[in-house]
């Protein structure tokens, strides 16, 4: 009613205007600009890191008004919502990836936590709220028992769950953030059918999703975001757009002079790992399986894949088991077979691992800088009697400072109250003073500005400049382009590419990127060629099952990781 | 030649030795959290001075002071440590009255010699340290659990070896572990000149330690204490150390207990911040998982934090069956909880990762001279409960409120 210029024909549900939103030393969003029809589908496309969840804090309330600037009209109302719950009063419900079901629960537990109904004397009425929540539960296609436990659900029902919460609190714009990215085929199709019947039921989606075949398929319109700005809005419903159109602007950037020059000279082989299985480490599946890789010394290789490829867990599992279960691979350094069982043996045989979230996994950010410099390594500060030399230790501290152009003033400043990039630099000293020889970096540069950024490169041309392999996973493509030699590409827990630099366009990893497997409808062992170990272990446990199409997806039966281990 | 990139080159520093305020005053509310400690340390004392007329702080009452609450500030040291990793031990109390049984059992029923006594009362520490160590690091049962489970545990057993009875009558030369002084060594005028000479070195300790630092700090261009400063901390420190030195020269002399709580205390203040042990102590408390991928095997590390509990557990356990004569059923009850106290009105940290062993001395000594002073004002106990309660509440709730204000979470 209150809809200004809008024409009736396609009414605005959500219109998000010259969204800006900063955090200390980074600009997330920069003037973004989104704008909603009634009743469809919009997809909002991006890299990781592009600013896409970061638009949905704030149209959700996560970033309450006030610490961003711009503007939220929904529903024709200038909205400002100063906390979740109002975003949802108003009708928009947001899914994080990351779903938030407490799994001791029940169903109608779930579906109800917050917003209990309840009966007489103001306690809660269980048997209302188990008959309502079935009726959810067969809206969206589910025939579970509203008493059970979601923990006992699979990930895919359990976002059918996450639908269903949302279903009660009368949405009108459902948000879904990365719905598919840990869902198979199966539940992915199914999900995908409950939204084009909600959306029949007239409510409004957004989706994020890096599945771009999923998007051309659900989706009728699709903005795409890129270093936090709106790069353009493709009108999917009139056809024409093309996987390869919203790739081109999804990663349609020069690359100028970001990146310092190096020459090449890679030396003999430094880390081979040959057939690395990893289990995910609370639910029965793989998230990497039978990878093989190699880097060489003076060597920077990149591995590049889309959230929940699996990368992270690659990296942490090489690096003495310390992610997931070990399900089986080899490690080979400089030719020989060597064990890594925990992080201190990885440590030993030369190998270093600097975490994409440093503050959780890299830093005691309430200490200070020296001795997180030094907590890889403290046995080489402690002389005789076992003593560390704190003078010593002052001295590398200070030395890393300088080389690394740490910006603190003096070595005995807390790292929590550094810059992000500054932080980086501290997290780098560590691992160097470890002195390894071969460091894997995994998002480096995620978070920090763009001169700290180049500043991180000229580090990692250093090290390789001095022999060492350097390994670094990164979300952002350019990058990749811009530091590496060779790029492997990760897709659903397997290599799919391992491309030179010189072949190597932003275009050809993203395809390989979004490779998808391809079904096996007959329930046969996938057997072309060399059968990983992942496969070939795997196929008995889903004899006459035609209509599991993934087989990676699939859950492993409780003997099977010994007989891979 | 490889690298052909123009890195940023790094600003050129011109080294000069930086200071912090020259102002006392903004140098202590700069630092209050750790300052804190020593100003409520203060004036608690006054208060408690004032208000007996001077009685608390004579010779006789400070001495008594320190061979009476020896004991809580031996398991505070222990208790500092386990929490800085981020657990808890309630079982300290039943340990050390375990400890104090076997002892008493040894040297009363068995008439073993003092040492044997003392040493089995150490074993015994350190064997409950390596049980509950197990549980916790092993195992991975939450140190909660597992001490309370201790708590009753080594209560219980303390009844066994004491056969629901207590025990009295150690040989002199056992008491002398707590009670015993050390007295005309070098005779003196009415005084102890040894022990103000023992004051008198630890000054000069405390003064050379001071410099060396000083010095150091300078050297990597270290933020350090303008002079004034420094000169006034060692004034302050000095003139409270001689005085606490003539107090006792002027009373029975040197407690022999107080040299076992000074050896103790310097050596562990060597271990949690120049050993690695120590130092991983401190890493696990801040981040585990950082701690973990930094290569710490933090399963040993609790393993060992908790065989250091029951170490000092056991010396805690002599010296309090040797001060109080003998081993009573009911022995060192909530003595837990006293050295939990100790450890966070000294500034240890809730969350793990934060804490000195000086400080938890303090915060000991703070509980102690409030104790020790309603005991002279002859408090009634429900009141000495309700001002303990207090005085832990406000301190941690300082210590959140300083956290909140400085914004490092």
């Amino acid at each position: 009613m209150t809809t200004t210029s809008s024409t009736p024909s396609s009414d605005v549900i959500l219109e998000m205007r010259s969204i800006t939103k900063t955090f200390p030393g980074v600009k997330a969003l920069s003037d973004v600009t989104l704008k909603v029809r009634r009743g469809e589908v919009h997809a909002i496309c991006g890299e990781n890191g592009a600013g896409k969840s970061t638009l949905m804090k704030v149209l959700s309330g996560v970033y309450p008004y006030g610490t961003y600037d711009g503007e939220i009209v929904f529903e024709g109302q200038v909205a400002r919502f100063s906390n979740i719950n109002e975003s949802e009063h108003a009708g928009i419900v947001i899914i994080h990836q990351e779903l938030a079901l407490v799994p001791y629960l029940s169903i109608a537990e779930n579906i109800f936590l917050g917003n209990e109904i309840k009966g007489r004397g103001g306690l809660i009425d269980w048997n209302r709220a188990n008959g309502e929540a079935g009726k959810l539960l067969r809206r969206v296609g589910l025939k579970e028992n509203p008493t059970t436990p979601v923990g006992q659900l699979g990930v895919g029902k359990q976002q059918l769950i996450e639908i269903a919460k949302a279903l009660t609190k009368d949405v009108k714009l459902l948000i879904l953030d990365e719905p598919t990215a840990a869902l198979n085929d199966n539940d992915s199709e199914h999900l995908l059918g409950l939204l084009r019947q909600l959306q029949a039921e007239g409510i409004t989606c957004i989706i994020i999703s890096h599945k771009l075949n999923e998007i051309i398929s659900i989706a009728q319109s699709t903005t795409i975001i890129r270093d936090g700005r709106t790069i353009e809005t493709l009108d999917i419903a009139a056809g024409e757009v093309t996987q390869e159109r919203i790739i081109r602007g999804m990663v349609g950037r020069d690359l100028e002079s970001r990146y310092p020059e190096r020459e090449s000279h890679p030396g003999e082989e430094v880390l081979r790992v040959e057939d690395w299985t990893v289990g995910h480490a609370t639910q029965d599946r793989l998230v990497v399986e039978g990878a093989n890789l190699s880097v060489r010394a003076g060597e920077v290789i990149g591995i590049a894949g889309l959230m929940g490829a699996g990368r992270t867990e690659l990296a942490m599992s090489i690096f003495g088991r310390s992610y997931g279960r070990y399900l089986g691979g080899r490690l080979y350094k400089r030719g020989e077979e060597i064990q890594a069982r925990n992080v201190r043996e990885a440590i030993k045989h030369g190998i270093a691992y600097a975490t994409e979230d440093r503050k959780k996994y890299g830093l005691n950010l309430i200490d200070d800088i020296k001795r997180n410099v030094s907590a890889a390594a403290l046995e080489k500060l402690a002389g005789g009697g076992g003593l560390v030399n704190s003078q010593e230790e002052i001295a590398v501290a200070e030395q890393s400072r300088r080389d690394m152009n740490i910006k603190a003033p003096t070595v005995m400043s807390v790292t929590g109250k550094l810059s992000g990039g500054n932080q980086q630099k501290v997290v780098l000293s560590k691992w160097i003073f470890a002195d390894p020889d071969v460091l894997i970096l995994d998002e480096p540069t995620r978070g920090i500005d763009v001169g700290a950024k180049y500043e991180i490169y000229v580090i990692i041309n250093k090290l390789v400049a001095a022999g060492k392999a350097v390994i670094v996973i990164s979300s952002e493509l350019p990058e990749l382009l811009g530091i590496c030699d060779r790029i492997y590409t990760l897709s659903q827990g397997r290599i799919t590419g391992d491309v030179p630099i010189a072949e190597a366009t932003q275009e050809r990893l993203m395809a390989l990127m979004t490779l998808e497997r391809i079904p096996v409808r007959s329930g046969a062992p996938v057997a072309s060629g060399g059968a990983t170990v992942g496969t070939s272990a795997e196929a008995p446990a889903v004899p006459g099952a035609p209509q599991q199409s993934e087989q990676s997806r699939s859950p492993l039966s409780s003997q099977n990781p010994e007989d891979l281990a | 030649m490889s690298t052909q990139a123009t890195a940023p080159a790094p600003a050129s520093q011109a080294p000069q030795p930086k200071t912090g305020s020259a102002n006392p005053l903004v140098a202590l509310t700069a630092n209050l959290r750790q300052s804190g400690i020593y100003i409520a340390f203060v004036l608690v004392v006054a208060l408690f001075a004032i208000l007996t007329d001077g009685q608390s702080l004579a010779a006789r009452n400070v001495s008594t002071i320190v061979t009476q609450y020896a004991y809580v500030l031996v398991l505070a040291i222990g208790m500092l440590i386990v929490i800085v990793a981020g657990h808890i031990d309630l079982s300290v109390g039943s340990v050390l009255a375990v400890v104090g049984a076997v002892a008493a059992r040894l040297a009363i029923t068995y008439e073993q010699p003092w040492w044997v006594a003392a040493l089995a009362g150490l074993a015994v520490g350190i064997v409950i340290g390596a049980w509950q160590g197990f549980w916790v690091a092993y195992v991975g049962v939450p140190a909660f659990i597992v001490t309370l489970a201790g708590m009753l545990l080594f209560r219980g057993l303390d009844y066994l070896v004491l056969e629901n009875i207590s025990l009295s009558g150690f040989p002199q030369s056992y008491q002398d572990l707590a009670t015993g002084y050390l007295n005309g060594l070098m005779g003196g005028y009415g005084y102890d000149a040894f022990t103000l000479l023992i004051g008198a070195v630890a000054v000069a300790g405390f003064v050379a330690q001071q410099l060396r630092t000083r010095r150091a700090r300078i050297k990597y261009q270290q933020v350090v204490e303008a002079l004034p400063v420094l000169l006034l901390k060692i004034v302050v420190v000095g003139a409270v150390v001689m005085w606490f030195a003539w107090q006792l020269a002027t009373a029975r002399g040197l407690p022999i207990v107080l040299i076992t709580l000074a050896f103790l205390i310097m050596a562990y203040v060597v271990i949690t911040k120049s050993t690695v042990f120590g130092r991983q102590v401190y890493a696990i408390g801040g981040n585990l998982s950082a701690a973990m991928l930094s290569g710490v095997n933090v399963r040993k590390v609790n393993f060992w934090i908790f065989v250091n509990m029951g170490f000092l557990a056991g010396v805690a356990g002599v010296i309090f069956s040797a001060y109080t004569n003998g081993a009573q059923p009911a022995a060192g009850t909530g003595a837990e909880l006293d050295a939990i106290a100790a450890a966070f009105i000294g500034g240890a940290a809730v969350t793990g990762g934060v804490g000195t062993i000086v400080g938890a001395m303090v915060g000991g000594l703070l509980v102690a001279v409030i104790n020790n002073g309603m005991i002279i004002l002859s408090l009634g106990q429900e009141w000495q409960f309700i001002i303990r309660g207090l005085v832990l509440l406000l301190a941690v709730a300082f210590d959140v409120y300083n956290k909140r204000r400085s914004g490092t979470r």
